[in-house]
């Protein structure tokens, strides 16, 4: 099995750089997931790890060899597209067995493999089938038979369940869940959906324009953000973003507040600010709480509400215009246009040296 | 309304079988007239071609023009030259070509947009205007044969195919369809170990069906349907190839029986060819379902 370094990795095409020096260390077997907007080269870094796009600078090191210069097949990675692209012209065996074929494996081997690739995504019964007889999930699965058959040491995903339906989606995660701990090969994955990053990941790698925001455990990015960006961009509903005045600061106790927001003392670690300036809070909506006037630290008026079932979001206009969204445990009822008072666990409360920008709000 | 949709359904597809029936008719009765011609003796022929009587088996039917035309010219050897000038030139053409397409759409190399407009020119060029050119050339080229090396290519088949393999139409289908292949099936193979022969080769030429078929077709024609090249390098019989061969049956009176008998066999090869092609063609859609 193998460790997969980047070391100071950058990609341009043109005179455009879209990869702009990412270092990244993915343990053996760790799954590890990329997320990031659109166009923040996710893509573009598998490719990279794959050996289907050049590398403009920097090292690749998967195992213990540099593969900068190494084609796909000799790099011993797999990888699974969000289209599938599983051979239309080949029935579903020789689409698993494809690269076994390209590798000259004996015939006998070959459909050993080939059969228990097939058991292990329970898809025996298709296996003479062709591509256009099948259905997306099934498609999807065929593409992933192809790539374990190899055994290779590093499984790339772009995106791989962005066109099933949700509920085949959520099969399909746990499917590539357990697929992982049976293998337990090193797996990249690139996805749009938070629940895939937070459910499959070991670590997750937030990328933005070209570069390595944070990388880390799941929870740690999700309670400990770096960044705004890091902050804004993990979670669903995102996380509230209030900027407020630097009021007192005793040790590593900074109490902010502002128009709408009444003074509250925040914990913060490794960051200083300088009484006077203008920080960042950061309150996620699944800490925020509904309070009596005189408990709340602030007011303000529902403009919105969502009934989930199992929680109900808030769209909160406080009195300085701005917006909160809360979402509030269980199902419970409440008014358009009701004012409400909002507290907050200040244990959980982030505090951030940056000023929000329109890219950090939501995405 | 479900009735009347019905109805119009209905009208919708008489009218557009007739329509299609009528320019059905409008190409076969050609072939029909130069059958039936073939039956009858010369001057039955020009007096039946003045009514409908010219597409109907009718009057003084016989063979005898066939016989007679055997007589006059080599029709075996005329069609065999064809056949194999033809079926050399399709599949070197198939080859070559599509290699071509494949490297200018799929790989990445410097000034290969250049390399694709120089072959989009050469469209523009006609034959005739390179015909002379070319026969002088033709005259001076080396080969090395049986007996050493050799100068000068006329009278030979090498003379009527290989100018005509490589060619810009058949390099542009390819390049177009290619560029339509969905790019990841090509870096899905390519991930999966294949080498760039592999992928042209396991891949994308097996998801090509439809423009081989019509490429093949292209090519086909214009091959069989050589006449001013063939006359320019060839003078010896043993070479010549079926268009060139009707000039057997043009001189002093002109037989229309027989020259109706020898079109009529040489006809053969192109629709077989094209009703073969035909099911390829329509079998490969239906097996692959890349496009539509
Ligand atoms: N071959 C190419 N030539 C020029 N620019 C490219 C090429 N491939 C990708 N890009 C650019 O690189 C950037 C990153 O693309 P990439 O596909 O990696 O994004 P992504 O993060 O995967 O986005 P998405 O989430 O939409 O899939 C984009 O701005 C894209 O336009
Ligand atoms: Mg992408």
């Amino acid at each position: 099995m193998a460790d997969v370094v980047l070391k100071n990795i950058r990609k341009s095409f043109g005179s455009v750089d879209i990869i702009k020096g990412v270092d990244l260390e993915i343990n053996d077997g760790e799954f590890t997931v990329f997320v990031g907007p659109s166009g923040c080269g996710k893509s573009t870094l598998l490719r990279m790890i794959a050996g289907l796009e050049d590398i403009s600078s920097g090292d690749m090191i998967i195992g213990d060899k540099v593969v900068n210069a190494l084609p796909p097949k000799d790099r011993s990675v797999a990888m699974v597209f969000q289209s599938y692209a599983i051979f239309p012209h080949m029935t579903v065996r020789e689409n698993i067995g494809f690269g076994l074929t390209i590798a000259k494996t004996p015939k006998a081997e070959k459909d050993l493999k080939v059969q228990e690739a097939a058991r292990i995504l329970q898809m025996e019964h298709l296996l003479d089938r062709r591509p256009s007889q099948l259905s997306g999930g099934q498609r999807q699965r065929v593409a992933i038979g192809r790539a374990i058959t190899r055994k290779p040491e590093v499984f790339l995903f772009d995106e791989p369940l962005s066109n099933l339906d949700a509920a085949l989606r959520m099969d399909m995660r746990m499917e590539i869940g357990k697929l992982h701990h049976q293998l337990g090969a090193t797996m990249i994955y690139v996805t749009h959906d938070q629940v895939e990053a937070m459910t499959l990941a070991d670590k997750i790698v937030v990328l933005k324009d070209g570069e390595v925001m944070q990388a880390g455990a799941p929870m740690d990015l999700y309670h400990h953000p770096k960044n705004l960006f890091v902050a804004g961009f993990l979670g669903a509903p995102s996380m509230n973003f209030a900027v407020v005045n630097v009021e007192k600061i005793e040790g590593d106790q900074i109490t902010v507040k502002n128009d709408a927001i009444a003074e509250t003392t925040v914990h913060v670690q490794g960051r200083s600010f300088t009484v006077g300036t203008k920080a960042t809070l950061g309150l996620r909506p699944q800490y925020l709480s509904i309070a009596d006037e005189r408990d709340s630290c602030m007011m303000g008026t529902i403009v919105l509400t969502e009934r989930l079932g199992s929680e109900t979001i808030l769209n909160i206009k406080l009195s300085d215009g701005s917006t909160m969204i809360a979402a509030i445990a269980d199902d419970q009822i409440f008014k358009i246009g009701q004012s409400v008072g909002l507290t907050f666990d200040a244990d959980r409360a982030h505090l951030f040296d940056e000023l929000p920008s329109a890219s950090d709000a939501a995405h | 309304m479900t009735q009347t949709y019905l109805n119009n359904d209905r009208l919708r597809l008489f009218v557009r079988y007739l329509v299609l029936t009528l320019i059905a008719a409008i190409f076969i009765f050609p072939l029909v007239f130069m059958v039936m011609s073939s039956l009858k003796p010369s001057q039955q022929l020009l007096i039946d071609s003045g009514s409908l009587r010219a597409f109907l088996p009718v009057g003084d039917i016989s063979f005898d023009n066939y016989a007679a035309a055997f007589r006059r010219a080599p029709v075996g050897l005329f069609v065999a030259n064809s056949l194999l000038i033809t079926g050399v030139t399709v599949i070197a053409s198939l080859f070559l070509c599509s290699l071509a397409g494949f490297s200018i759409a799929i790989l990445n190399w410097r000034g290969k947009a250049f390399v694709l407009s120089a072959i989009l020119a050469t469209l523009t060029v006609p034959f005739e205007t390179i015909a002379v050119p070319l026969l002088l050339m033709s005259s001076k080229l080396p080969w090395i044969g049986m007996e050493g090396l050799e100068l000068g290519w006329l009278n030979t088949y090498r003379v009527q195919i290989i100018p005509f393999i490589a060619d810009g139409l058949t390099i542009f289908l390819f390049v177009q369809y290619f560029r339509d292949i969905p790019k990841d099936l090509v870096e899905a193979a390519r991930a999966e170990g294949a080498s760039w022969w592999q992928v042209y080769s396991k891949v994308l030429m097996p998801l090509a069906g439809p423009i081989i078929a019509t490429a093949a077709i292209l090519k086909f024609l214009v091959m069989y349907n050589q006449y001013l090249w063939p006359l320019m390098v060839v003078q010896e019989e043993g070479y010549r190839p079926v268009l060139v061969g009707l000039q057997y049956f043009f001189q002093l009176n002109t037989a229309w029986g027989e020259v109706m008998a020898y079109l009529s066999m040489i006809t053969v090869p192109v629709l077989v060819f094209y009703l073969f092609l035909q099911r390829a063609f329509i079998a490969s859609i239906a097996s692959t379902g890349v496009k539509g």
